[in-house]
């Protein structure tokens, strides 16, 4: 979003990535429309992390850049080397924070309120709904605000019985709000054709990413140069402590070169923004750069995450027609309780799957344990397992009659949760990797702990045939491991207070006036909303104060 | 150097990315890799080099003995046969999928050659011969031993846990090859407009859409005209 704002007010912008280049448009980039046989895996997560046709080039591990944790704790970590990187096949889930979840503190005292309010940042919300699209609908609620959404696609089968199950026992289901275009924005991007595959990355560029909605536009329209597979290293800085441009190593050629800048904006993710200000250590910056607090890497938080599924038996043997929809979620669950009457402070909001989406691998998976679930015609259950033509008729009968419930909360930020330098390992770009110290508290356990009561009083109330067992006590009930959420937060965060935060509330590093973080690092708390379109709106809002700053000469 | 050794160093170089550093490849050597990489014609889906190089070593690699894979069609077939709707497991192309599977997932090579030799071991004790070398009653009689994980006998649970395995990998396999997704009847993966659940569907499953729902989602007339909104945030 800063390259494309700056890049439009006339800046020059050097824009370093990474990763290689990356455009669906381009056939040799294509995984969407692909059938699984086009994959001799048959779209198996052996070499992607989420599926051998996902838009994601990189994962949890990625050779030659290794990450460390602290012994007892956890985190994963995603990275995707790519132009757009993780927003090439992310879910396309695009919420607003309402009012109160820039103000937690008041509310509950734990962790801090942000600088800033709803009200500064909805006039951005607003521009970003209108540049990029989302889907949605307006039902004035208090915390998840109205927007500027096109029309959403109808409900599937299975989510007009989510919804009629969670109607019965008093839990909203509306509309989703996604980065989907139903109808198009503008001339240069096309409208949705319901493949139900955003993950792979859209040919038609109607869904959000960066590469395809703010890059492409910013070269375009601007003096932009795009330097690929340039590994940032650190932010280089002069005698008086200024940011006067970066160090990058050239993956090719494996060599250092270093651009200079008035001004630098790091949106390499919260975690590699902070390792690139923790190793750029200097004189003027001993703990790194706009770290005298030595808050940077600190605050880290992820989504909280929990899931169940279940086998519906009306959807058993269900009549085929194309049910792809759009990549995701139709309908979903905004948090609808009230924080003081739970045991818990920070509220999830519910995220529903299912349907007849394409076969890939899996498919036919565990009939040892679910062919009983097939009744015959006089009410007599399959035997489990087995083989022949009978197994083959109850796969395809067993074949859409799953749905599930993800619930996605928000965990309260904590200064013992961080990222740090890890004195002893480099990655093969010969740059310190980073070394992670996460667990969760009771907070996110008990909220996981609702989460799957919920799951259950849902599925059980649309007379669902629940999968697996509910997790209890000792499998923290069933929480992902910290980072799993890929939501990963809050490392150089924002506030009016130097020596309790990075940066203040334009994004602008306290320690070093022309050097801003425009990733979700600034995050004070992360609310029970996917991170992307505050992001988005928050980088918006420091460019515009750059251009500004700089027209005033401050920069 | 010969070609898969020329394929690991590109793997373990990183494609690409200071690919011929400090090794002694030639400007010939290079030539054949790209080649190698341009060439890689039978799966093409957005690959990048790596993952060429890396599917293009597992293709070329052979797990299974040619007795093993004989043993893999027949239990194949026998999982999934072919009937009036369809063809087999085989004639989907099954076998090769779990090939492939067995190097590209390296934990289930223990599983399946481990369990096809204890099959073999069962057929030897029990009739005095291998598994291929067992008349086809033979051989049914000692699948429906671990075919049924609920009726089985406690000293068949190797045989189960295999087959259960075996299961697994024919059907995914069968239900993602094109016969295999015709027989399923999966309509999707075409690109259109999504209109709301069959009228049919919909009686079927007494469901339907509220006024309120009607009125707001897409209609497809709407689809390629360009969004705009008043002061209120309504679309015009």
């Amino acid at each position: 979003m800063a390259a494309k704002i700056l890049a439009e007010a006339g800046l020059s912008v050097a824009v370093l990535e990474a990763g290689g280049y990356f455009d669906p448009a381009l056939d040799e980039y294509r995984t969407q429309l692909r059938m699984p046989w086009e994959s001799p895996r048959r779209g198996a997560s052996t070499v992607r992390a989420f599926g051998d046709f996902d838009a994601a080039w990189g994962g949890w591990d990625i050779e030659g850049e290794p990450y460390l944790r602290n012994e007892g704790t956890e985190f994963d970590w995603f990275r995707s080397r790519m132009l757009g990187g993780r927003t090439n096949h992310w879910g396309r889930i695009s919420l607003r924070f309402g009012p109160k979840d820039f103000k937690r503190k008041s509310i509950d005292g734990l962790g801090e309120n942000w600088p800033i309010s709803y009200d500064d940042v909805k006039p951005y919300y607003d521009r970003v709904d209108k540049l990029i699209g989302v889907f949605g609908t307006n039902e004035g609620l208090e915390d998840d605000p109205d927007g500027y959404f096109l029309p959403p696609p109808k409900p599937r089968l299975h989510e007009l019985y989510i919804k009629k199950a969670a109607g019965q026992v008093n839990i909203p289901v509306i509309p989703s709000r996604l980065s989907i275009l139903t109808r198009r924005v503008n001339d240069e991007r096309g409208a949705c054709f319901y493949c139900n595959q955003c993950n792979r990355a859209c040919n038609a560029y109607a869904d959000f990413s960066s590469g395809t909605c703010l890059v492409q536009p910013a070269m375009k329209r601007g003096q932009v140069d795009l330097y690929t597979n340039a590994m940032v290293r650190e932010v280089t800085t002069d005698s008086s402590g200024l940011a006067t441009g970066v160090i990058y190593v050239d993956k090719n050629e494996m060599k250092e070169y270093s651009v200079e800048a008035r001004v630098v904006v790091l949106g390499a993710s919260a975690c590699e923004s902070a390792r690139i200000l923790l190793n750029s250590k200097s004189r003027q910056h001993p703990n790194g750069l706009a770290n005298g607090s030595g808050v940077v890497g600190h605050y880290l938080h992820d989504s909280t995450g929990a899931d169940r599924m279940a086998i519906l038996p009306e959807l058993i043997d269900r009549e085929r027609y194309n049910e792809d929809g759009v990549g995701g979620m139709h309908v979903y669950t905004p948090w609808w309780l009230d924080n003081s009457k739970v045991d818990f402070p920070r509220g999830y909001h519910m995220e529903y799957w299912g349907g007849m989406s394409m076969p890939l691998y899996g498919t036919g998976f565990g009939m040892n344990a679910t062919r009983q679930y097939i009744k015959d015609e006089f009410g007599n259950p399959s035997p489990n397992g087995g083989y022949g033509k009978g197994l083959k008729q109850d796969i395809r009968k067993l074949y859409g009659s799953t749905v599930g419930i993800s619930g996605r909360g928000e965990s309260v930020a904590m200064y013992e949760n961080y990222c740090e330098i890890d004195p002893g390992t480099v990655d093969k770009y010969g740059i310190p990797v980073l070394r992670f110290n996460y667990t969760w508290s009771e907070y996110e356990r008990k909220q996981a702990k609702h989460m799957h009561d919920t799951f259950e009083e849902i599925l059980t109330s649309m007379g669902g045939i629940l999968m697996g067992e509910k997790p209890g006590e000792e499998d923290d009930y069933g929480l992902h491991a910290p980072g799993r959420i890929i939501h990963e937060v809050g490392t150089t965060r924002m506030g009016n207070d130097p020596s309790t935060s990075v940066l203040n509330k334009y994004s602008q590093a306290h320690e070093c006036k022309n050097l801003f973080v425009v990733d979700a690092g600034s995050f004070v708390s992360q609310a029970d909303k996917n991170p992307t379109w505050t992001i988005l709106a928050l980088s918006w809002r420091a460019s515009d104060y750059i251009v500004d700053e700089m027209k005033k000469g401050n920069l | 150097m010969d070609r898969r050794e020329h394929l690991k160093l590109l793997l373990a170089g990183g494609v690409g990315t200071g690919l011929f550093l400090g090794t002694s490849c030639t400007t010939e050597d290079q030539q054949i890799s790209e080649e190698i990489i341009a060439k890689n014609s039978d799966y093409s889906y957005g690959r990048t080099d790596e993952e060429v190089i890396r599917d293009r070593l597992l293709l070329e690699d052979q797990f299974f003995t040619e007795n093993e894979y004989k043993m893999v069609e027949i239990l194949a077939d026998i999982i999934i046969p072919a009937d009036e709707e369809s063809g087999s497991a085989t004639d989907a192309g099954v076998p090769d999928f779990i090939e492939f599977m067995m190097k590209d997932f390296p934990p289930f090579q223990l599983v399946m050659r481990g369990g096809l030799m204890w099959l073999n071991s069962q057929c030897n004790q029990r009739f005095n011969s291998s598994f291929l070398d067992c008349s086809e009653s033979e051989q049914m009689e000692i699948i429906d031993m671990i075919a049924w994980p609920d009726a089985a006998e406690p000293e068949m649970q190797y045989g189960v846990r295999f087959f259960n395995r075996m299961r697994d990998l024919t059907a995914t396999g069968f239900f993602t090859s094109r016969m295999g997704v015709e027989y399923l009847g999966y309509e999707g993966n075409r690109p259109g407009f999504w209109d709301g659940v069959p009228e049919n569907v919909l009686r079927k499953h007494g469901m339907e859409y509220d006024q309120k729902t009607l009125d707001e989602c897409i209609k497809e007339a709407d689809r390629y005209r360009i969004a705009d909104w008043d002061g209120d945030a309504n679309l015009i």
